[in-house]
């Protein structure tokens, strides 16, 4: 059967398809325009000729960045950093989540750990005594201070222990069966049929280790540890409060005139590259994630 | 029954997690005491002299705590108002789109900047909006006087909270799509048959198919109303802009540890920390109420 649209119907999809378009032009366009700002010509960004295409095409950044060694050892740390805490929270949540995914009967113990992790989910102490707890264990300027704190993802926990809990408990019975220990239970069945659901966690605790910054910032002294994320923000981002207060609003725009935006511009392109490169597989997984969240028995 | 080895194998798969909960969550929770502290840095804390509620006090005179607390309640239910009605309103229109091509590109784009940091997106906002950026070249077409945006007073509110919509209306929409997803289609066919018109459909059954998320949703950020977003305040503001622009999280940062007034820091985290679990509760009751929610 084919319907007719009425006149009304199809102005209404052209409008549609008009607010969608623009809609996603406006989400696109601050990327876009980093990226034409950043293989401009400094003079032409200074002087404010770029808009949406790069204006003196050159790649005059990109190689100041290939040379520039504090940015690399930034990115190497941020790297360090994101496969060990990604490593360890992985690790954590499928080792925490197999367990309490037993009944109670098979396990009773289980809700004194349940209600022990509801009870961290939504009692912490704060920032101050965080960070009093990370500097008396003489943590600050290791990574051991990035990747400990955050060690266990108690949500990425409880998602995981109800996708486990979903699974046909035929699975667990025949390795039960057969001599299986729990170990190799875990690892052999229970890892292997939810890799969606692992991966769709996974990946966002990488983004997440990827893109913190605040946690560098305080916990590590020296610049040279700072990972990726931080450098940026204390090179491109942060502007010095004292400048600011004793500064006069003609000196400030002196100063932001002077600031080198097309390579700041670069280095926050090459900062996305690695997102960039997972956005295909987390953009495959993630949806798929957030319903997961919300099954349960 | 589980034979005590298995037991034993469970207990033993779990005790690494706990202990870093233990060291990571609980004690930061015990060092909360030092609120009630005259806390110097170096010396234990069993040994700081006790001061009671001072620093409480000490707290509620100061004329900037009042401010950071109405900055906080502004943006937060600023954001929250707008972070409801812009996803379902993206959402409604993406589901009356049929070419299934078009909607994925729409939709990879816009899901994209919920994954950037706010670092580098701050990066990009601070380029656009200064004094040479493209927002000032595009109202100097219309002949404006160029404005520092990030230095107003005036402005700096409505750039935080537009641009968190802009990083998270995409991602927050797949929520409401995928209850748009769940409408029976039946329900379309038989409006249809009833004579229904395209926004009748939409008024008498898309809107109502998905009234239980929003109401789910929008009580639950209820909890969220002391949360302006830490990461993104502290790297778009400048002392410039404190008075309309500084927030809880930013001022126990530079309070505590730019100041190192820890005691008074802690204190304030505290009082935040309180009213949080107390609205959260709140939130799950009525998200409980309403929706038939619940954690677990």
């Amino acid at each position: 059967m084919v319907l007719s649209k009425s006149w009304g119907s199809r102005s209404a999809d052209v409008f549609i398809y008009f607010a969608l378009t623009l809609i996603a032009f406006i989400s696109l366009f601050p990327l876009w325009y980093t990226i034409a700002l950043s293989f401009s010509d400094k003079a032409a960004v200074n002087a404010g000729r770029v808009f949406a295409w790069p204006v003196g095409f050159n790649l005059t950044s990109y190689k100041i960045i290939l040379q520039d060694h504090k940015f690399f050892a930034a990115f190497i740390i941020s790297v360090k950093r994101v496969l060990l805490g990604g490593a360890i929270n992985f690790v954590l949540t499928v080792i925490m989540a197999y367990p309490l995914a037993r009944d109670n009967k098979k396990f009773p113990g289980r809700t004194i750990y349940i209600w022990y992790l509801v009870f961290c989910m939504l009692f912490s102490g704060g920032l101050i005594p965080l960070y009093m707890t990370v500097t008396n264990l003489h943590l600050q300027n290791t990574l051991w201070s990035l990747v400990l704190p955050g060690a266990v993802p108690v949500f990425n926990v409880i998602l995981i222990m109800n996708f486990f809990r979903n699974l046909p408990k035929e699975l667990e019975e025949a390795a039960v069966v057969d001599g299986a220990g729990p170990l190799y239970t875990l690892l052999r069945i229970f890892i292997p049929v939810s890799m969606p659901a692992l991966a769709t966690v996974t990946l966002f605790s990488i983004v997440g280790h990827w893109n913190s910054f605040f946690d560098g910032l305080i916990y590590m002294n020296k610049p040279s540890m700072y990972p990726l994320q931080t450098y940026i923000q204390q090179l491109v981002v942060r502007i010095d409060p004292e400048l600011m207060k004793t500064l006069t609003s003609e000196q400030l725009i002196e100063l932001s005139k002077a600031s080198d935006k097309t390579l700041n511009s670069a280095k926050l392109i090459v900062a996305m590259i690695p997102l960039l490169a997972i956005y295909p597989f987390l953009q495959k997984y993630f949806v798929h994630g957030i319903v997961l969240g919300s099954v349960k028995e | 029954m589980t034979s005590k080895k298995w037991l034993l194998s469970y207990h033993l798969m779990l005790l690494p997690g706990i202990l870093l909960l233990i060291i990571f969550s609980t004690v930061p929770l015990f060092g909360t005491v030092i609120a009630f502290q005259d806390f110097i840095p170096g010396i234990p804390i069993l040994k700081q002299t006790w001061s009671g509620l001072d620093n409480f006090k000490f707290m509620i005179q100061l004329p900037d705590s009042r401010q950071v607390f109405i900055n906080t309640i502004t943006i937060a239910s600023m954001k929250m108002v707008l972070g409801i009605i812009i996803p379902i309103t993206f959402a409604l229109l993406l589901n009356e789109i049929r070419a299934r091509s078009y909607k994925r590109i729409v939709q990879t784009i816009v899901y994209l900047p919920h994954f950037m940091s706010w670092v580098i997106l701050s990066g990009i906002l601070i380029a656009m909006l200064s004094i040479d950026g493209i927002v000032n070249q595009i109202t100097h077409l219309f002949h404006a006087e160029p404005v520092m945006f990030l230095a107003s007073n005036t402005y700096f509110r409505q750039i935080i909270v537009w641009s968190d919509v802009l990083k998270e209306f995409g991602f927050s929409a797949i929520v409401y799509l995928a209850a748009l997803a769940g409408i029976n289609p039946s329900l379309y066919e038989a409006a249809e048959i009833d004579g229904a018109t395209r926004f009748g459909k939409l008024r008498h059954v898309t809107i109502p198919g998905i009234m239980p998320t929003i109401v789910l949703l929008s009580t639950l950020s209820l909890g969220n109303i002391l949360n302006a977003g830490f990461d993104q305040v502290f790297n778009l503001y400048n002392p410039l802009v404190y008075s309309s622009g500084d927030i809880i999280d930013t001022y126990v940062y530079r309070m505590g540890l730019v100041d190192q007034q820890y005691g008074l820091a802690t204190s304030v985290g505290l009082l935040k920390s309180v009213i949080a679990i107390i609205l959260i509760s709140i939130s799950n009751k009525l998200a409980d109420k309403f929706a038939g929610y619940r954690i677990f």
